[in-house]
């Protein structure tokens, strides 16, 4: 399939990018709002063109593992679930983290806590950012704010997860992965040969040939000198990726009064209140969080020595706000605004907050 | 140690016994006389006589055995508690011409990991799974096992396994051969020469039958645990004849995906008349 302009919803493009990045397998189980993941793989068939493997899982705890165990051959593999499914996979994700394992997690978030809503929301940022599961670890996180970056952020995934051997997990919530946009598609990334399976992956199990030692793929350190070693590896590789890969889009921010920082559906509902209130006169900007870990703190903390104040929104109680306060280290008013339970507020919501609680 | 087996030989020695190439020459952790060091080179044996060292990938538990990755020279993974079955799932499906193996404990693959057994035999993955079965939980001090005997004495039952509050041991194999996704189901040991080379048969076979893609080859190793059952390795041999085996009986349970004759259908609709041991 080459460049071609196509409307489908988020999910659909979250199935068709894994098809067309050259992915190898895809493992998950059912769960509103993104069972269409599946749903379109499954109709899809790609066993039969790409070679790609498909497999409904009997859990989330499965399928994670499944994950662990596919992607530790060197191939590139994904789940996608929403929210009650990913706290199911917290003890794969450290797992896989800790094996330095690359893969592709995508979370189309829904309300809590417990079962919740199955309605969009933002309330997973904690346990995307702060650690999930247990040990000291980060997924790389990216924040999809359209069908389109649905669609590309997947490609983008495999790249930094093989870079640094590291899982992504695309951040997306139901409001993302249920609308639907015109996308434009890109051109088929053929999957990987034996040989460049081998070669981008020389740590992986893929059979121990007679040349090289046996690989093994272990999250286990008996040894507390060489765990502490290994720890200090992963936060310099996250080190790296704060250095390097940070990912964030700034709107109107040169000569914004106040900015408004959100990532995702909120960001396209901020959006929209920003040009309600530069139409009344009110210079406010938009910064946009693509990657949520790492955090874009230098370049946020940049932006905020030039403003007023500063409204998070976000769909939960105020999550991403603390990241926001830590990058200005406080220095200029923060406020959040949010709706729970799966209500999406309106942009005249949003600029009323920024009115009430920042410029007021 | 190869230099030390050269100069050995040069001095004359004959070499009637020696290690196989499959193993590493790390030193094994096992308590002496535990059934998982017998069990991981009739692994090796398997792999070595069978030539596919170069194209086999293990899936090690959480248990005792979890460092086993370092006593096989062959690539391997170790899996969160209880999720081997699914680890090796994907493993299996991705590279459908590899050999996959799981080695796990009975805390492992019939406590904690339940689902993840049942779903791997009854999806029929092509795939070899190593059971072994010690009736407690070796790694962590001696706990109860689903499998422990009424009766028995653990760090969690301290006055023996009661029915009323702990329920049944659970026979998994038994279980696991009335699913169709199961094609080679066997209940083995390796407490003296002559049960070690049966469980060495059935491991080749576990092994073998993957060539013919036809579902999932489980063998269940019945081991003492004699750390956890506090008693000689001699002593402990003794008991699990005299106790696992009444409970747990060896024999080959579903051979080419057919139930074996004779098999008691009782057996199968789990029925618990079990000996109480003493
Ligand atoms: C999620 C989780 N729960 C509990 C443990 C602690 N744990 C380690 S090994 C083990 C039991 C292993 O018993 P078994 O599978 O019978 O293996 P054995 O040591 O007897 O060979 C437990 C409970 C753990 N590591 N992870
Ligand atoms: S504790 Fe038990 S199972 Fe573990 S090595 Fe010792 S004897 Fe074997
Ligand atoms: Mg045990």
């Amino acid at each position: 399939m080459a460049r071609e302009l196509q409307l489908m919803k988020g999910n659909e493009a979250i199935a068709r990018a894994m098809i067309a990045s050259g992915c190898d397998g895809y493992f998950g189980y059912p769960i509103t709002p993104q069972s269409e993941v599946m749903e379109t793989l499954m109709t899809e068939k790609p066993w039969e063109t790409t070679g790609m493997t498909v497999l409904q899982a009997e859990s989330e705890v499965a399928s994670i593992n499944m994950v662990y165990g596919g992607a530790a051959t060197g191939k590139k593999v994904a789940t996608s679930s929403s929210s009650p499914g990913i706290s199911l996979m917290q003890e794969g994700l450290t797992y896989l983290a800790g094996a330095e394992i690359p893969c592709l997690v995508v979370n189309v978030m829904r309300g809590g806590p417990g079962l919740g809503t199955i309605q969009p929301s933002q309330s997973d940022y904690f346990q995307s950012t702060k650690g999930g599961g247990h040990g000291d670890y980060q997924l790389y996180t990216l924040a999809p704010a359209s069908v389109q970056e649905m669609y590309d952020f997947v490609f983008d995934a495999w790249d930094i997860a093989f870079k640094y051997r590291n899982p992504v997990l695309i951040l997306s919530d139901g409001a993302i992965g249920q609308c639907m946009e015109k996308l434009y598609t890109r051109d088929y990334v053929p999957r990987w040969t034996e040989e460049e399976r081998r070669a981008n992956a020389p740590w992986g199990t893929w059979g121990k040939p007679a040349t090289r030692p046996h690989n093994i793929i272990t999250s286990l350190e008996l040894d507390s000198a060489r765990q502490e070693v290994f720890n200090l590896k992963l936060q310099k590789k996250y080190a790296e990726m704060k250095e390097k890969e940070v990912r964030f889009e700034a709107l109107n921010c040169d000569d914004a009064e106040y900015i408004i920082v959100a990532y995702g559906s909120s960001s396209r509902i901020a959006m929209k209140a920003m040009q309600m209130a530069r139409e009344k006169g009110i210079k406010v900007g938009l910064f946009r969080l693509i990657t949520l870990f790492p955090f874009p703190t230098k370049q946020l903390a940049e932006v905020a020595k030039r403003v007023k104040g500063i409204l998070c929104v976000e769909m939960s109680a105020g999550q991403m706000i603390e990241d926001v306060r830590l990058a200005t280290e406080c220095g200029v008013k923060t406020e959040h605004f949010g709706r729970f339970g799966g209500i999406i507020p309106t942009p005249g919501e949003v600029l009323e907050a920024l009115e009430n609680k920042i410029i007021k | 140690m190869e230099a030390r087996r050269q100069e050995l030989l040069n001095q004359g020695y004959e070499e009637v016994y020696t290690r196989t190439k499959v193993l590493t020459d790390a030193v094994m952790h096992y308590c002496p006389g535990c059934g998982h060091g017998t069990t991981h080179r009739l692994i090796a044996e398997v792999i070595d006589e069978m030539g596919i060292q170069d194209n086999v990938v293990g899936v090690s538990p959480v248990g005792c055995s979890v460092l086993a990755y370092n006593y096989f020279d062959v690539d391997f993974q170790e899996a969160a508690h209880g999720r081997a079955p699914a680890v090796a799932t994907a493993i299996k499906r991705l590279n459908p011409d590899t050999y996959v193996f799981t080695y796990q404990g009975d805390g492992d693959l019939a406590a904690i990991g339940t689902a993840e057994t049942i779903h791997a035999a009854n999806r029929g993955e092509n795939m070899t799974m190593i059971f072994v079965n010690n009736g407690i939980y070796g790694m962590t001090g001696g706990q109860m096992a689903p499998t422990t005997l009424v009766g028995m004495k653990s760090a969690t039952t301290p006055y023996g396994r009661r029915v009323e509050l702990n329920g049944y041991p659970l026979r998994m194999t038994e279980l696991l051969s009335t699913l169709p996704g199961t094609y080679y189901v066997t209940r083995q040991s390796v407490q003296n020469p002559a049960a070690v080379r049966k469980a060495k048969a059935a491991i080749r076979k576990a092994f073998e039958n993957q060539k013919l893609k036809k579902g999932l080859s489980f063998v269940e190793i019945l081991s003492n645990c004699n750390s956890g059952w506090k008693m000689t390795p001699v002593a402990a041999n003794k008991w699990m004849e005299d106790n696992m085996m009444p409970n747990y009986p060896i024999g080959d349970i579903k051979v080419d995906g057919k139930i074996v004759d004779g098999i008691d259908a009782n057996r199968l609709v789990l029925d618990h008349a079990l000996t109480v041991m003493q």
